[in-house]
């Protein structure tokens, strides 16, 4: 079981570097913010497997949820703010 | 117990891929949305779901089904506040070309 989860951590990173060509290249913002929502999201499963890897999840546990709650918060202030930004011009 | 667990990792993992692999190939903005917002939301909580069986019952396992309940709450609102931020600026829908040509590029 612990290989699986190791295999899937270094899947899950795979993932995350593979999104960092859509934010680099991406035509607009918001695929950029919807990139980095993603990679945000993927943060989140990653912590909880490095939790069970290191076996700590008690404390790794507690890291996810802080992520999760600061993403969500930060994407939507992001997207707030250009919406605004694209109404004036 | 175990290879339940195993299951849901490998199944939520395959979501996960399918999900980047759409943000990447799709076409337009809407589109991209559409793959984040539905497709890494069942993966996160396929994968949590797992872990929280592998973990067993445990205080972890239920802050662990907290962690899965907020991911599954926020991501879509996250995607739709995004989407609604594009489309309130104006910023227009893909079509497919009319001119009959399949080998439009798909990764505009």
């Amino acid at each position: 079981m612990t290989t699986l989860l190791l295999v899937l951590a270094v899947f899950i990173s795979l993932l995350i570097a593979a999104t960092l060509y859509r934010i680099a290249i991406g035509p607009t913002v918001y695929d950029r913010l919807i990139g980095v929502g993603l990679v945000g999201t993927n943060a989140v499963n990653m912590l909880a497997l490095i939790g069970f890897l290191y076996g700590r999840i008690d404390m790794f546990v507690d890291l996810a949820l802080t992520y999760a709650l600061l993403n969500f918060i930060g994407i939507v202030a992001l997207a707030k703010y250009f919406e605004q930004r694209e109404e004036k011009a | 117990m175990t290879v339940l667990a195993a299951f849901l990792l490998v199944v939520g993992a395959a979501f996960l891929a399918v999900s980047c692999l759409g943000l990447i190939r799709f076409p337009d903005f809407y589109c991209r949305a559409h793959a984040v917002g539905k497709a890494e939301t069942l993966g996160s909580i396929l994968v949590l779901v797992g872990l929280a069986l592998h973990n067993g019952l445990a205080l972890s396992s239920l802050k662990l089904l907290l962690v899965l309940g907020i991911v599954a709450v926020t991501n879509p609102t996250a995607t739709h506040a995004i989407a609604r931020a594009a489309i309130r600026s104006g910023f227009a829908i893909w079509r497919a070309p009319r001119d009959g040509g399949g080998d439009h590029d798909l990764a505009g």
